[in-house]
């Protein structure tokens, strides 16, 4: 589904990304570890088409389809989600509201009728039943005000509602408590089908514990630099990452 | 504006033009250029007013003779030679008796045009409408199902000569003759404008709409609205402004006041897109207005306005709260891009013991223009309890526009309450990024931003016309990002 070959990004002339090569089918979950700048979010904004970021080098294909040179909102079309580290507030917008446009702009892309209202409510009710949302929740101002824990299980809302092909999730334990990160971990293993693929993105292992990876990668100084199973997690968590700091 | 749809939207955000800047080639009468005593006499004549009306004029055109035009507001632009602009312009064939099929079927077309069909009007929506062009009022809509009530709407000549004793009791007693400089200016020219009275507690069933257009080159529009509600009666007001294309600048000088008798409630909702300017900040319309409301005891006025248009706007809907009890409110939201300026706010005087007043306003700016806040809010001594909400927010977008806020505070009362608070955002790209990747494109990203910073005050607005405004915010604002 996802095919990332020797990806080199930087952001205002740092080169953060150097040289990076991954390749995810559907069915899958791949967790990419590693600590801090090593180049995790980073990998996460180039992959959803983030203009800050200028890729340099390297090719970005979906289902065999060169993306990099699409907007973000075209990617988005096609199925790319990031689920954001630090969701960002839209006063007097509601999650309702927002939810409808997104949608909306999607079929419009894709050539179809908007979405009937009641379909839409429907929709809504079950995937906030999916994450123990509040329905009240939905018509305040997206992410204003919001607890961390509330803006992570919005963003899964989000996922929910919009149903990507490829869903990546930068950081989004952090900030959770433990009930809260078991009902998202819980949506997310519930979205989890044949057809889509998961990228987690992480700095702890704590997370898989919950959403099991089918393959993990560690990320440091801009490149990968171990790949295995879930159980490379759990080395990890037991060596540091000072592990592969004196490694590389 | 049921059927609007976002394909419409894209149609009309592809299209970068000012939407309403057609020309329409009706026949009109215009008076030669330039300003003296015998143009207004000329004027009342041609309005076949009476005298006393012609006295008033005279008076307040010896008045503005002596004025100087104000330099306080944060402004810039070249000022209006005032003896070269023609102060009369009427579409030709106006029959003072005319019905709706009377009507000139160019003006009709450009009606259609402006997205208002008249016959439409009547059929769907609630709406009772005067239709202003040039300076001349030439279709008033469901004039009989509102004299059922007792309701007086007519264009302001008519109201001059079928209810004189009306309009000699109240016209110029909010906005006197010598009240400012425009004001003075309009009180000798202003040619029509729509009259409004409604009787003691009768409840207006209808929006009452008046619809301006300035058509004809080289003139100016004064109209002159005169709204009386008289104890214990409701109306909703609402105003449209469009203007066609043209390279010099048009002056637009109008002047409206509001009555609100004991425990009346009057609500006056204003779309001002008079044609803003091209994106060189060559032509548009000067916009220099006075809008004024007066409220005795336990009355109420709300004025909500959507500015998007004008190259220069000079405009501060106020209350004067002279009845105990007595409430004003004030709920704005100005958009300016390109070269476009606003100085815009609200006076709010409480001279009544437990007046309250509240004041919204949206100050959105983009491109190289400058958008300011002026307000003020005085409390006399007499005013025991009075109570002020103010929140003025500015949204910036890009790094060459501007967002000032002048807010004047004058209390003379211990007991009053008075609140500010004040905020600046810019539209992050943080934020055009998170909606992006949600699927949402740029230019419908900044639209449903701007939605969400101006809903508080859209939400005031009659329904018809919110969508019509949201609709105007994304339309002014296009190609202001990226």
């Amino acid at each position: 589904m996802l095919e990332i070959k020797n990806l080199h990004a930087r952001v205002e002339d740092k080169d953060i990304l150097k040289g990076i090569n991954l390749s995810v089918k559907a069915g899958e979950v791949h967790a990419i570890m590693g600590p801090n700048g090593s180049g995790k979010s980073t990998l996460s904004a180039v992959i959803a088409g983030n203009e800050h970021y200028e890729m340099t080098e390297g090719e970005i294909e979906l289902d065999g389809e060169d993306i990099t040179e699409l907007a973000p909102e075209e990617r988005a079309h096609k199925g790319v989600f990031l689920s954001f580290q630090y969701p960002v507030e839209i006063p007097g917008v509601s999650v309702t509201n927002f939810m409808k446009t997104a949608i909306n702009e999607s079929r419009k892309a894709q050539g179809l009728e908007e979405m009937p209202a009641n379909e839409m409510l429907k929709s809504i009710r079950e995937k906030s039943e999916l994450l123990e949302i509040d329905r009240k929740f939905l018509s305040r101002s997206l992410n204003e005000g919001f607890s961390g824990g509330e803006k992570k299980r919005n963003e899964i809302f989000q996922m929910a509602m919009l149903e990507p092909k490829l869903a990546i999730l930068d950081e989004t334990d952090s900030g959770l408590d433990i009930d809260a990160l078991r009902i998202v971990a819980n949506g997310v293993n519930k979205l989890k089908s044949e057809n889509n693929a998961i990228i987690v993105i992480t700095h702890y292992q704590r997370l898989l514990d919950y959403i099991v990876p089918d393959f993990v990668h560690v990320l440091y100084k801009g490149k990968i630099v171990k790949s295995g199973g879930k159980e490379l997690a759990y080395e990890l968590e037991e060596k540091g990452y000072d592990w592969i700091k004196n490694e590389n | 504006m049921s059927k609007y749809t976002e394909d419409d939207l894209k149609v009309e955000l592809e299209n970068k033009e000012y939407e309403y800047g057609f020309y329409t080639n009706i026949e009109s009468e215009t008076f030669p250029v330039g300003l003296n005593e015998d143009i207004v006499r000329a004027i009342s004549q041609k309005k076949e007013e009476p005298q006393w009306m012609t006295d008033w004029r005279i008076e307040a055109f010896r008045a503005w003779k002596e004025m100087i035009e104000p330099e306080w507001a944060n402004v810039h632009y070249d000022k209006p030679d005032f003896q070269a602009i023609s102060y009369y312009s009427a579409p030709k064939k106006v029959d003072p008796n005319k019905t709706l099929d009377d009507v000139d079927p160019e003006l009709l077309a450009m009606y259609a045009k402006l997205g208002i069909s008249v016959d439409e009007q009547k059929m769907m929506n609630n709406v009772a409408m005067d239709i202003v062009v040039d300076s001349v009022s030439v279709a008033t809509t469901f004039k009989k199902t509102l004299s059922e009530k007792g309701i007086i709407f007519c264009p302001i000549s008519e109201a001059i000569k079928e209810h004189p004793e009306l309009v000699k009791k109240y016209l110029g007693t909010v906005v006197p003759q010598k009240d400012n400089f425009y004001a003075a200016l309009n009180s000798a020219v202003f040619s029509d404008g729509s009259f409004c009275y409604i009787p003691k507690g009768v409840r207006c069933p209808m929006e009452l709409s008046t619809y301006f257009r300035i058509n004809q080159a080289g003139t100016g529009q004064f109209e002159r609205t005169l709204v009386i509600a008289d104890e214990g009666s409701y109306v909703s007001y609402l105003e449209g402004c469009t203007a066609p294309s043209r390279d010099e600048n048009q002056l637009h000088a109008a002047v409206v006041e509001l009555i609100a008798m004991d425990d009346a409630e009057i609500k006056y909702s204003t779309v001002q897109n008079w044609y803003p300017g091209n994106k060189e900040g060559k032509g548009g319309v000067f916009n220099f207005v006075t809008k004024r409301g007066l409220c005795e005891k336990n009355a109420k006025i709300s004025w909500t306005q959507v500015e998007t248009g004008s190259a220069v706007t000079w405009k501060y809907p106020s209350c004067v709260l002279k009845g105990d009890n007595s409430v004003g409110e004030f709920y704005s939201i100005a958009v300016t891009n390109n070269f476009q300026q606003a100085d815009t706010g609200t006076k709010m005087i409480h001279l009544g013991k437990n007046t309250k007043s509240t004041i919204i306003s949206k100050g959105i700016s983009a491109g190289k223009s400058n958008n300011s806040y002026r307000g003020l809010v005085q409390i006399s001594a007499r005013a025991d309890n009075a109570r002020n909400f103010s929140q003025c927010d500015s949204l910036l977008m890009g790094n060459n526009c501007g967002a000032h806020t002048f807010p004047y505070i004058e209390s003379k009362n211990p007991s009053a309450k008075i609140e500010h608070e004040a905020t600046t955002s810019k539209i992050g790209e943080d934020q055009v990024f998170y909606c992006n990747q949600r699927g949402i494109p740029t230019e419908k990203a900044i639209a449903l931003i701007v939605n969400g910073f101006s809903k508080d005050v859209l939400n005031k607005l009659p329904m018809e016309f919110a969508v019509e405004a949201q609709k105007l915010l994304e339309i002014s604002l296009e190609g202001s990002v990226g």
